[in-house]
Formats: C-alpha cells, sequence, structure tokens
C-alpha cells in the first residue's frame, strides 16, 4: 500500500494499461498538457502516434473512437469535461451505444471514455453537469463512479480490458483526494458494489462523490448510537441490485445520494428498484437527497445551497428513523 | 503513374457493370415490395445512383472499411455484401446480415469490412475517420471510405474529419454522393457554394466527378485510394448524380405536394450509368449485347433466390428481443 492521489492512481493505470496492450491508442484534447493530470506522461512514454491531441471536436473524436474501435483497435477516449460529452452526443448515443446490437453482436467496442462530472469547484453550469443519469439511460454505455484512489485505479484498468464502451466519470475536484492505493497489480471488477461502512438502522446508497459526504454523516450519527450502513455503487451500469437489496432488508431504510438533478435522477431508479424488490422490508419511506432541478449556480454559496450536503443528508437519515421504530 | 479508367480490361468493365445491375435489380425487388406492404420498415433507394459505389468498391478489398449512409443497400452489395442476407435483413428475419436487428438502415458486414448504413445524416463520417487511425495505426495499407450525401456534407463533423486526416494524414477518402437532394429539400435551398471545394483550405484535394459515368468514379477512386494507401492523406470526392426516387419509398403517401419537377426526374432517368456503361462497351465493342444479356440473366437469377432465400427465412425468437447489447453482460 503506499498514499496516493486520486488523479495519480488514474494516471498509474493508464501506464501499466498502455504497457500492457499496445493495440491501445488514447485521444482527446490536450491530453499532452493534461488539464487534470491523469493523461500526464503518456505521450512522453508512448509517442504521438498511441497518444494523440486532437482538436477541440467532440463531434468527431467521440466518432473515431467508434470507428478506431470497430476497426480492431482498443480506443481511451478523453472527453474532458461531462458537459462535452453533450457536442459528442450522436456518436455516443447512436453509434457507440447502438452499433454492436444493430448489427447482431458483430463487433466488440472496446472503448473507454474519461470525463469528470458534478460541481462543487465555481467551473459554473457548462462544466458542471453531473452526466451520469443520462448515459446510463443510453443502455449500451456502461458507467463507472469511483470513490477513491483504489477503486480508480482497479475500476480505470477493468474499463479499459473491458470489451464495451465505458464511461469512467471522475467526480470534478476530487482527483487530489489521497488514499491508500495497492503496490501490486488489481482490478476492481465492474459491477460490484462496496459497502463502506456498515450499520444496521439505514442503509445510504451514495454515488460517486457523495460517497464522502456520506461517510462523514454516517461518522457524526455514530456518537447518537444511529448506525448508517454506507454503499458505493462504484458502477451504476452495470449495477449491483443485490447488494443494495441485501442492505436495504437489513435495515428496512433507504436514503440515496445523487449529485445529479432531481428528475430522473439515478437516485430515482434505486428508489423504484428498491420498492418495487424490497417494499416487504421497508419501514419508512425511501428519501433521495439530489440536486434540485435547476442548472449549476457559479457563487460558492449559491452552489453549496443546490448541491447535497452532509446536513441534508443528515436530515433525510433522521426523516427515515422517524418511521417504523428501531430495530 | 495513374492507370486509366479508359484502359481498362474488358473483364473489369463486366464486373462493374454486373455489379451495378446486381444493386438496381434487388433494389426494384424492394421497391415492388414496399409498394405490396411487404416492408416491416421505410427504404431508402440507391436507384440511378450505383456507378460511385460500384466505381469506388472495385478499389478496395475486404479488409477495407466503408462506413454507408441511410441510402446504404448499394455500399453494402458493391463491397461484396451478400444479397440474400441483406434482404432477409430488411425483411426482418433471423438470418438477415443483423439477425433483424438492424434492417436496412443498418446493413453491415465487419467481415467484409462494411461497417454499415447509418441512419444517422453524416454518422459515418467520424466513424470512417477512426476506423483510418486504426488502419494507420496497423501500418498495413489499409483504407476507410466514408460515402455520405449532400445533406451529411453540411453537418459540421465534415470540416471536423477533414481537418483531422489533413493533419494526421488519415487514409481516408470522403465520397459526397451529391444527388440533389437532402431528405425533400433540393440541395441549393440548402447549401452553399459547392461541396468538392469545402476541402480545399483543408489543404486536402478535391475531385468532381461525374457520378453517373462508372468510369469518371472509378478514375477519381483510384487517385484517391492510391493516395491514402500511401500515407499521403484523404481526398474528397464529390459526385454528382441524381436521387430518381423518392427520399423514402411510400413518400407520395404522406407529401402533401411534389418537391420537385417530373420533367427533371425523366431528364435524369437519360443518363442512368447502367445503360450507360452499356452503350460504351457497345461503342468500343469491347462486349456484345447477348453478353449483357448472359449478365442480366444472372443476375436476375441471384436476385431471385436471394429474394426466395429472405422470403423463406425464420422470424427472429422475441424472447431474445434483447438482443447482444454487451460483448461482456455481468
Amino acid at each position: 500500500m503506499a498514499r496516493k492521489r486520486m488523479i495519480q492512481a488514474m494516471n498509474e493505470a493508464l501506464h501499466e494499461e498502455m504497457e500492457r496492450d499496445p493495440s491501445i491508442v488514447l485521444f482527446g484534447e490536450d491530453v499532452k498538457a493534461s488539464l487534470f493530470g491523469d493523461t500526464k506522461g503518456l505521450w512522453k512514454r508512448f509517442g504521438p502516434e498511441r497518444v494523440r491531441d486532437t482538436p477541440i471536436c467532440e463531434t468527431l473524436i467521440a466518432g473515431m473512437a467508434v470507428g478506431a474501435a470497430a476497426a480492431g483497435r482498443r480506443v481511451i477516449c478523453h472527453m474532458m469535461f461531462g458537459n462535452f460529452v453533450y457536442t459528442g452526443m450522436d456518436a455516443i448515443a447512436n453509434q457507440a451505444a447502438k452499433l454492436r446490437f444493430m448489427t447482431n453482436g458483430q463487433i466488440k467496442l472496446p472503448i473507454t471514455f474519461i470525463a469528470v462530472s458534478g460541481g462543487g469547484r465555481s467551473a459554473a453550469a457548462q462544466h458542471s453537469d453531473a452526466i451520469h443519469p443520462v448515459l446510463a439511460n443510453l443502455g449500451g454505455i456502461k458507467v463507472v463512479m469511483p470513490s477513491s484512489p483504489a477503486d480508480a485505479k482497479g475500476l480505470l484498468k477493468a474499463a479499459i480490458r473491458d470489451d464495451d464502451p465505458v464511461f469512467f466519470l471522475q467526480a470534478a475536484g476530487r482527483g487530489g483526494e489521497p488514499g491508500e492505493v495497492p503496490a501490486d497489480e488489481y482490478l476492481v471488477p465492474l459491477g460490484e458494489a462496496c459497502v463502506r461502512r456498515p450499520g444496521r438502522d439505514v442503509t445510504v446508497v451514495a454515488i460517486g462523490s457523495m460517497v464522502r459526504p456520506a461517510l462523514k454523516c454516517a461518522e457524526a450519527l455514530e456518537g447518537e448510537g444511529i448506525e448508517v450502513e454506507v454503499i458505493d455503487p462504484r458502477t451504476i451500469v452495470p449495477l449491483d441490485l443485490d447488494t443494495i437489496l441485501g442492505s436495504v432488508r437489513k435495515t428496512g431504510r433507504l436514503v440515496v445520494v445523487d449529485e445529479a438533478r432531481d428528475t430522473c435522477s439515478f437516485a430515482s431508479h434505486i428508489a423504484a428498484l428498491a420498492a418495487e424488490h424490497a417494499f416487504d422490508a421497508l419501514r419508512a419511506p425511501i428519501r433521495r437527497v439530489t440536486v434540485p432541478d435547476c442548472a449549476i449556480p457559479f457563487a460558492p454559496v449559491l452552489e453549496r445551497a443546490v448541491l447535497p450536503s452532509v446536513e441534508r443528508i443528515e436530515e433525510a437519515i433522521r426523516r427515515t428513523l422517524k418511521h417504523g421504530g428501531r430495530s | 503513374m495513374n492507370a486509366i479508367a479508359t484502359n481498362l480490361p474488358r473483364e473489369e468493365l463486366l464486373a462493374m457493370y454486373e455489379r451495378m445491375l446486381l444493386i438496381r435489380l434487388v433494389e426494384e425487388q424492394l421497391a415492388r415490395d414496399c409498394a405490396a406492404g411487404k416492408l416491416p420498415g421505410p427504404v431508402h433507394l440507391y436507384v440511378g445512383e450505383e456507378a460511385i459505389a460500384v466505381g469506388v468498391c472495385r478499389h478496395l478489398d475486404d479488409r477495407d472499411w466503408i462506413t454507408s449512409t441511410h441510402r446504404g443497400h448499394g455500399h453494402f452489395l458493391a463491397k461484396g455484401g451478400d444479397p440474400a442476407r441483406m434482404l432477409a435483413e430488411i425483411y426482418g428475419r433471423a438470418s438477415g446480415i443483423c439477425g433483424g436487428f438492424g434492417g436496412s438502415m443498418h446493413v453491415a458486414d465487419f467481415s467484409k469490412g462494411i461497417i454499415g448504413a447509418n441512419g444517422v445524416v453524416g454518422g459515418g463520417i467520424a466513424l470512417a475517420a477512426g476506423a483510418a487511425l486504426a488502419a494507420q495505426l496497423d501500418g498495413d495499407g489499409r483504407v476507410a471510405v466514408a460515402f455520405f450525401g449532400d445533406g451529411a456534407a453540411n453537418q459540421g463533423v465534415l470540416a471536423e474529419a477533414l481537418n483531422v486526416a489533413a493533419l494526421w494524414k488519415l487514409p481516408l477518402v470522403l465520397v459526397c454522393e451529391n444527388n440533389g437532394f437532402s431528405e425533400f429539400s433540393p440541395t441549393a435551398t440548402v447549401t452553399s457554394g459547392r461541396i468538392v471545394e469545402r476541402a480545399r483550405p483543408f489543404g486536402v484535394p478535391g475531385i468532381e466527378v461525374d457520378g453517373n459515368d462508372v468510369l469518371a468514379v472509378w478514375q477519381a477512386a483510384h487517385v484517391a485510394v492510391r493516395r491514402a494507401r500511401a500515407g499521403e492523406g484523404p481526398t474528397l470526392i464529390e459526385a454528382l448524380t441524381y436521387r430518381t426516387r423518392g427520399h423514402v419509398e411510400y413518400e407520395v403517401t404522406f407529401l402533401s405536394e411534389p418537391y420537385r419537377d417530373e420533367a427533371e426526374v425523366e431528364a435524369w432517368k437519360h443518363k442512368d450509368p447502367i445503360p450507360r456503361l452499356a452503350s460504351y462497351l457497345f461503342e468500343h465493342e469491347l462486349a456484345h449485347p447477348e453478353e449483357l444479356h448472359a449478365i442480366e440473366e444472372r443476375v436476375a437469377q441471384i436476385v431471385a433466390e436471394a429474394v426466395r432465400f429472405a422470403e423463406n427465412a425464420p422470424e427472429p425468437d422475441p424472447a431474445g428481443a434483447r438482443g447482444h447489447m454487451f460483448a461482456n453482460p455481468r
């Protein structure tokens, strides 16, 4: 184990995988300069054939990722900010998500799209969307949302080795967060949730960037004897529903925390699944902590007011505890 | 030194005649099927534009890549796709080339380098650029060709692709089939300037060619494909042609008024590339009418067998409707 920042862990994953598999090509806007640091050093190490700076043209680069993958390459396409995915959306929604399906599985499309997603850094409305619900709804795209440096590395390596289009969404502004990263090679498989903290009173499913405030909240409530079980899905497509439902059956209460806007947030989907599959176990209404249906404002005080906070998570937990008595 | 289309061996010319005819007869069948209400979905026919797909694809082999359009049957057949399995696909059958999951607008056969037809206007351009990048990295002389229409030329992705392909010298051939219409809008009403000139500011060669003259298309594609294989970068070909059928079959059932002059359509029918190649063959004493007649009979036989195969093919099993979404499902 060694203490590393999330962006370093991602950088290591990219180096290791490009070293291991010479068929990998990586391209995107400013991958040489590396705005976030994740692609730092790759151009120098692997050269201008395999690591390419592109012009700012997301429509083309997302489509090229699909074409190069269809033609046999393993592709890493860096989309920079999640909001820029919208510009490349035809290639993502109409081509990447559907080409294999439409052609009856004739091809594999091993593409890893990397983008930062979400707010919290005063980047304002056009650089702060949490884009995962949009991507998850496309059907043919896997969506990875790591919450720790160790998971970031293991999930990114697994995403690159996966034979399907995967979006790897790094929580905005969290690249500098440190954590213990194993020294030996490892993968974190897609579709396996992690119980970050066990507890018997209430289940909190926290997605991506929301794991940290959920854990803070759980720690704070511990002093009152409230045991919060925090589940980190790690990937939302595929979703490890069994782990979530198992926890809900144990605690009887569910709070889902998601940085997405409220309407059609991924929290809504998890809440619906829990209501469908574990209604008999629920002792309180499911509560969701999300972003209101507005764009992300610029000023720090305004932005903080809309993003899910430790306080709002705590309030949601306390409301579920008013119902059904304590076990 | 470039080969000259007018010096082509007789066998090559007859092969092109046969392939154009195959596309024509398959699509005339589809027009009848559509009129008879036999097709589950829409079809966009390529009738009159066959010289472009055939003149270009004669320069390609199975390892080269093409991307195509919603009007994609001709490209599929020109690149060596199986007419029986294509028809079965358009009929929505299990033995269709895509198992009934794609239909007319998505016929694809990766074993033949056919990345596929595409339902999004301009959608294939970036895919071809990506395939060209893969080909460049493979370094084995493969090329990628994007077929697209004049409508797609107005999508920004064409400029994006010209820019990157020129910068990276990608082995990419961009073939714009200017058939006079963006769906129902005459090209001149939605397109400024000449499409071929859109290559110039990027330093990319542009070749304008008579798209109803298969020899002219062959010649232009010869130059462009050679340049791509040699690592010299992309070329834009604008092939001028005309869509003698509608944007989509059965369009008369929903259009309230005509969007073009019937006399214009009739005039272009006289420029049909198939009789035009026949006349060339006769004029230069390269073929007898009986030889072409024998080809016509052979192609008609192939199409009849393809139709029989497709009509008798089983429907897909609805239990498998969720298909092959992921290669690595959890």
